[in-house]
């Protein structure tokens, strides 16, 4: 025999395992509960003629249980299938529960309309692509992060570099780098050569897989260079560039690995020293026109060979005796030529100058 | 203490017929006893550090031996005795059939009928779309910024909500020759999708240590001159294939004013990137230090060419995860390549 009116007060005074008290109220953890908060006329257990509608893989169940079958647990909820049909639904839910309690049926009903709509959200979320959290164990994580360490020691990335830039400057992959002092540095790459050359000869008979450099990378890269240097010598001038190749101290030496055709310093520096002598410098051009594959624009070419000069004149005034009118020479040139520039120029100069010294 | 309660057991065990033996035996029993297993503290700790002195005391007569047969050989005019190459794990790797010779003609043919053989061959200048995944916070935007004055050429779209094919299919049509996903978890860049376009292989890295430009001490700033490419070390076929899709991100005709090179140096299937400007330069180095009693020599100075490196630009590594072919569907695409847990059992294995 059941008091509803007893279970009720055990329940709600001492304690129900089915409660659970948050900030906004009590709550019904029951899977049987229609709405979810612990009341009166909402706990399963307390109410002995009691129903709800269950959801099982996106088919409506409506549970009853009737006081008839208060003692027999297993056979308590009895289940009726509902459709999928929303109105449908409703009529055999008032069909089922015609004369129970209208609260109850009304909660019920209120339960089924969620439902319903939380079922074609679903159903609608699923279509969309959404992205899928997987989980790495941290055994594995940890253990990745340990071998990178060790690869990354065992890499020594930047001497691999620069041993790389080093062989690239030797094969002759860069024709117009700019800042470094050409001579020396042909005799040392020569040297570096040399040894190498003898260290290969060591090495022949060892079998090789293909190592570290990427051989066939470096043929295209290479081969793009080759085609696209000359080029850009023509079209993409860098007037600086010009400049500073000739700013040498020694005169007049073929550079090796530059095939520039402004390189022959051979009579023209006293020429170019006096300054504007364009017609005469064009003229020498054009007898080295033939190591060049496309023709020069005359206007480039001038544009070339005046800066050219101006780069003589301020390497000239930036010798130490002459630093005070050097300074003028740079303020006066200022007014009619980008800042940057000649910054640059000055600084390359003052740069000259130091390198000067310590070789001397 | 041990030593005795050891040789008493020792004594207890042998029968005692060969009375020979057992005198044998307690002298080789003596000397097995590890350090670590004397219980007293001070007592250990003092065999072990004499035990360690002997090694070291060894070593260096070992080493002194060698340098001067070396010296000897070299004074003679003989040929030194071999160095002693030390035991890497890139020496003993196994050996991989696909490793990539420089000979195989069926490499250079594939080469060609590759997806990215257009961009390659300078046939189409390449045009990178980098975008995120949907919630994008913290240091993604900074590593995006940061990526997009790396690669040339490159734009960065909002994610929106988009569907990834939807933004391949946009992609295409906007004439992009690749997208790089950038995705984050837990506010930070976690990995790199790098989709070839029209119909190139998805290529899904796993992004780690990340090291922002601003964090790197003495950085230098990268110009906007086209950089230089080194790829290292991408031997086996899949190396080749995943270099070449790296590759193709770039414009292939570097501008050698600007200074600037790009590594991508693979270590044990760990791809680290780089960023520098570089210089060469003439290092005056000394010789002769190292004897010290001979000053004689110290008045030398050998000049070396050398390249100097300043670091410019983000720095991370990837790992590859897996490499689809076809653009991105995980659902329908055929993979060429996935990591798989019993990949890394041997020590020594390494895919690309």
């Amino acid at each position: 025999m059941q008091n509803d009116d007893v279970i009720w007060d055990v329940i709600r005074h001492h304690h129900c395992s089915y409660m659970a008290k948050i900030q906004t109220g009590n709550f019904c953890r029951n899977p049987y509960n229609v709405t979810g908060i612990c009341n009166r006329s909402s706990c399963p257990l307390a109410n002995s003629r009691y129903a709800t509608i269950r959801d099982h893989d996106g088919i409506f169940y409506l549970y009853m249980k009737t006081i008839e079958r208060a003692h027999m647990p297993n056979k308590l909820w009895e289940r009726v299938k509902l459709p999928k049909n929303y109105m449908k639904a409703l009529e055999i839910i008032d069909k089922h529960l015609e004369y129970w309690p209208k609260l109850l049926v009304h909660k019920i009903k209120q339960r089924l309309t969620k439902m319903t709509q939380y079922r074609i959200r679903m159903v609608k979320l699923s279509k969309k692509v959404r992205e899928k959290i997987m989980t790495v164990p941290r055994k594995e994580v940890k253990r990745e992060s340990r071998r990178e360490e060790k690869a990354l020691r065992a890499a020594q990335i930047e001497n691999v570099i620069e041993k790389e830039l080093l062989e690239r400057l030797i094969k002759g992959v860069y024709p117009d780098i700019c800042n470094y002092d050409e001579e020396i540095f042909n005799k040392l790459l020569d040297k570096n050569k040399v040894e190498e050359q003898e260290e290969e000869e060591e090495e022949e008979a060892e079998v090789e897989y293909v190592e570290g450099d990427y051989e066939i990378e470096e043929e295209e890269e290479l081969e793009d260079i080759e085609d696209m240097g000359d080029f850009l010598k023509a079209n993409n001038f860098d007037d600086i560039e010009g400049d500073e190749d000739d700013l040498e101290e020694q005169p007049a030496k073929k550079k090796a690995y530059v095939s520039y055709p402004l390189k022959q310093d051979d009579g023209t520096e006293k020429v170019r020293r006096k300054g504007k002598k364009v017609v005469v410098e064009v003229e020498r051009d054009e007898d080295m026109g033939n190591r060049q594959h496309n023709a020069m624009s005359n206007c480039a070419h001038q544009k070339l060979r005046f800066w050219h000069v101006f780069g003589r004149i301020s390497r000239f005034f930036s010798r130490q005796s002459y630093q005070f009118e050097g300074i003028f020479f740079f303020f006066f040139c200022f007014r009619f030529f980008l800042c940057r520039t000649m910054i640059d120029l000055w600084f390359y100069s003052q740069e000259m100058l130091q390198r000067d010294s310590l070789l001397l | 203490m041990a030593k005795e309660k050891k040789r008493k057991a020792a004594e207890e065990a042998v029968d005692g017929d060969d009375y020979i033996e057992r005198e044998d035996k307690k002298p080789k029993k003596q000397k097995l006893i590890l350090a670590s297993q004397i219980k007293n503290k001070e007592k250990r700790s003092a065999v072990y550090a004499k035990l360690k002195h002997e090694k070291r005391v060894e070593k260096r007569k070992k080493i002194k031996a060698r340098d001067a047969a070396s010296k000897q050989a070299l004074e003679l005019g003989e040929e030194p005795p071999e160095k002693m190459v030390p035991r890497t794990i890139e020496n003993t790797r196994e050996l991989d059939e696909t490793v990539c010779r420089p000979d195989d003609e069926e490499l250079f043919a594939g080469n060609d009928a590759d997806e990215f053989s257009a961009v390659l061959k300078q046939q189409t200048a390449p045009k990178v779309l980098i975008t995120t995944c949907r919630f994008n916070s913290s240091r993604g935007p900074a590593f995006i910024k940061e990526l997009l004055s790396v690669i040339p050429n490159a734009q960065y779209y909002k994610r929106g909500t988009y569907e990834l094919k939807k933004i391949v299919e946009y992609a295409k049509n906007k004439e992009f020759t690749s997208i790089i996903v950038v995705h984050t978890n837990r506010r930070e860049p976690d990995a790199l999708l790098l989709i070839g376009l029209p119909d190139g292989p998805t290529a899904h890295f796993r992004l780690s240590n990340l090291v922002l430009r601003k964090d790197i001490k003495n950085h230098g700033n990268p110009t906007s001159h086209e950089p230089e490419l080194v790829l290292n070390n991408f031997t086996t076929r899949l190396g080749h294939r995943v270099g070449r899709m790296i590759q193709s991100l770039f414009p292939q005709v570097p501008n050698f004013r600007g200074r600037r090179v790009v590594t991508f140096h693979n270590q044990r299937d760990f791809i680290f990137f780089r960023h520098h400007r570089y210089v060469f330069e003439v290092k005056e180095k000394k010789e002769g230090l190292k004897d010290k009693k001979s000053k004689a020599s110290q008045g030398k100075t050998e000049k070396k060419a050398i390249a100097r490196l300043q670091e410019c630009g983000p720095r991370f590594t990837l790992k590859l995860v897996s490499l689809q072919h076809g653009t991105f569907d995980t659902k329908g695409g055929e993979f060429e390549w996935v990591h798989k847990a019993d990949m890394d059992t041997s020590r020594r294995r390494f895919f690309i």
